[in-house]
């Protein structure tokens, strides 16, 4: 296995590279001069001067990729070109609110779309089915900021069950005050693609051989679906779980942007706002390597899940 | 089924239908998917219509009080809406008081009066603002329904034109890569690992930020050329499978060019492929257009599409404006996607029976 890992890690660095190169092609060649990007952004010409001067724009393009390697391989970004401050502690300060609405987020859909997904699938066939099915399309249809916009203003501020937004210093009071709300709707989000996946998949193996055998030796259809059916369905699981990892990462940036929350998903926003390139390439550079390694630890779980699984 | 069954009497006719004859004749009997086509065709229609500038080609109009409530609510919306009304010649009156203290200083003084009284001629020629609506209006009183139908348009032109561009990408490279592979494949590859390997939302932002010229063509390129990797997989798949059949080694013998063979030969063969996978990112399109509008990464301010509209919705439903959100997100939005999924659900298993 250490073997299979170490190829793995090996076989990223081309990824990476390639990852760098089309960061680079887009902030360094298309985006043109930083002067002109930031004209009417920043008004300090010395400041801009000192960008230029920094990203190396008057020196040939190898010159300014070897700048920009080698602000990857430190894993330093330099500043901030609006608010001056360094990178890499904007991303350190921004990860934790951003993970502290993800987390709860990924795991409560997770548990409610498997076992909704596993209660579909018992009914299937059903006018229950037909109708959850038809519900979770519908829901699907709605845009993730009507969704947002409505709860605001319904749970929010018109029946007051919640703070409309904020955020704290202390953990405990911002997972009991204010993510309560935001985990809520992402939550609501993502049941209809959710259930509708797990269904399939559900679905999938129901129609195996083990589970006919399952049944002729007489065990309830509860006891075959969660524990024969759930267990071989951990791939896909595990899959679409692992998939959605870096977004505990990237934090879900509406979110984010709608509730206030000081998480990466909106200083990513504001960044784009404000053209400040530093803190978008960084992001983009952490979220992809973030992926890979995300994309390895899936495939190690698979072997978990199922033994038969063997790395090649 | 009916297919299979009908099959004995087609025999004898000269000619046996198609691919896609049959699956037409799947979908007909599909009575969800008729009804979506028929929502679909609907909105099609429309957004022709006024891209024809038949309908709602004065939407920008101010043709209603800021506001207006809708004509179907009554007394209670129609006081807020009156009172906005009456706030504004309150607001007007200072302007004037203004105006009149600057007059020494105002190198406009001597046209002035002038000015006024055009602009007093011009204001006469205009039409009464109506009181309410068919579905209200918006800041502006622009009515609501043609602002929709507008917004339509422009969510689903964009939402149409960015599927293209990446159907387009990833049918010509996934069919560069599994046709040709070797190194054309391992190069193709290394640039899908690489698209891949960033968030699809981050890689937008990107995108985003870099060409931040504000414009349908700018939305449309974005969102068509980071959105291309879903198809380029399954159509490289494809080839790949293809690429060895007998037809294609007959084309070979008779000597048909590689270009002939993949786009004449095989393309039609993976077609249903292309279409499914269009339907489906012209939803996830139109969504992303309607979240990159919202952030003001989307279409121009002079233009309205939903995202806009939902922007704007949000700050007046707090004031009990909830039309422009109702209209924007609930009805026009969702009944489209609604229908555009579940008639992409049923294109799927009409063109594929085998997939479920």
């Amino acid at each position: 296995m250490t073997a299979y890992i170490i190829r793995r890690l090996w076989q990223m660095i081309p990824t990476m590279l390639g990852v760098m190169l089309l960061v680079f092609l887009l902030f360094h060649t298309f985006a043109g001069d930083p002067a002109q990007v930031l004209a009417g952004k920043i008004s300090n010409k010395a400041d801009i001067e000192n960008i230029r001067k920094q990203l190396g724009v008057d020196e040939p393009y190898w010159k300014q990729m070897a700048i920009f390697a080698k602000q990857v391989v430190t894993a330093d970004f330099g500043r901030s070109w609006s608010t001056k401050e360094p990178v890499s502690e904007i991303f350190a300060k921004r990860i934790g609110p951003s993970v502290t609405i993800m987390a709860p987020i990924l795991i409560i859909e997770m548990i409610l779309c498997v076992v909704l997904a596993m209660l579909v699938a018992y009914w299937r066939g059903s006018l229950t089915d037909r109708a959850v099915m038809i519900v979770c399309t519908i829901a699907m249809s709605v845009s993730f900021l009507a969704y947002i916009i409505a709860g605001q203003y319904f749970l929010g501020y018109r029946w007051a069950l919640f703070p409309v937004q904020g955020w704290s210093d202390s953990v405990l009071t911002n997972l009991t005050t204010y993510a309560p709300l935001p985990v809520l709707l992402a939550v609501l989000v993502g049941l209809g693609p959710g259930i509708r996946f797990y269904r399939s998949v559900f679905l999938d193996e129901i129609n195996h051989d083990y589970v006919r055998t399952a049944r002729a030796k007489g065990l309830p259809e509860s006891q075959v679906l969660f524990k024969h059916v759930l267990r071989n369905a951990m791939i896909p699981i595990i899959t679409n779980v692992a998939m959605s990892l870096p977004s505990l990462i990237f934090g879900a940036f509406l979110l984010e942007k709608f509730f206030s929350i000081p998480g990466l998903g909106r200083e990513v926003i504001n960044a784009v706002d404000k053209s400040d390139f530093p803190i978008i390439k960084a992001a983009t550079i952490y979220l992809a390597f973030a992926t890979m390694i995300f994309n390895l630890l899936a495939d190690v779980l698979y072997r978990v899940a199922d033994p038969r699984v063997e790395f090649k | 089924m009916s297919a299979l069954e009908n099959r004995p009497e087609r025999q004898y006719q000269s000619h046996s239908s198609g691919i896609w004859q049959l699956a037409w004749q799947r979908l007909k009997q599909d009575r969800v998917a008729m009804v979506a086509l028929a929502i679909v065709a609907f909105f099609m229609l429309i957004i022709l219509l006024s891209a024809l500038g038949l309908i709602a080609k004065n939407w920008d109009d101010q043709v209603g009080v800021s506001f207006a409530s809708p004509s179907f609510v009554d007394a209670v919306d129609n006081g807020e809406a009156l009172s906005a009304e009456a706030a504004l010649p309150e607001l007007a009156v200072p302007k004037d008081a203004a105006i009149v203290d600057l007059r020494d200083v105002d190198p406009l003084a001597d046209v002035l009066p002038e000015i006024e009284a055009k602009a007093k001629s011009l204001a006469a020629t205009l039409p009464a603002k109506a009181k309410t609506l068919p579905f209200g209006g918006d800041k502006w009183g622009r009515d609501i329904i043609a602002k929709t139908i507008k917004g339509a348009q422009s969510s689903i032109f964009v939402g149409f034109a960015a599927a293209f561009i990446a159907v387009f990408l990833g049918t010509l490279l996934g069919a560069l890569a599994g046709y040709f592979g070797s190194w054309v494949n391992d190069l193709l590859e290394w640039i899908y690992n690489v698209f891949t390997s960033i968030p699809n939302l981050l890689l937008i932002l990107a995108f985003a930020a870099v060409f931040n010229t504000r414009g349908l063509f700018t939305v449309i390129m974005i969102l068509g050329v980071t959105g291309w990797t879903g198809v380029y997989r399954l159509i490289r798949a494809e080839y790949l499978k293809h690429v060895n059949r007998e037809y294609v080694k007959a084309a070979e013998a008779i000597g048909a060019s590689h270009w002939r063979r993949m786009f004449v030969h095989i393309l039609p063969n993976v077609s249903h492929i292309i279409l499914v996978n269009l339907s489906m990112l012209v939803v996830g399109f139109i969504k992303a257009e309607v979240i990159l509008s919202y952030l003001g990464f989307g279409v121009p301010v002079e233009m309205t599409s939903w995202g806009t509209m939902l922007q704007e919705a949000q700050n007046e439903l707090v004031n009990g404006y909830w039309w422009q959100f109702v209209a924007a997100a609930l009805l026009s939005m969702a009944v489209l996607i609604t229908a555009f999924s579940l008639l992409t659900d049923a294109l799927r298993d009409a063109l594929d029976p085998k997939i479920k």
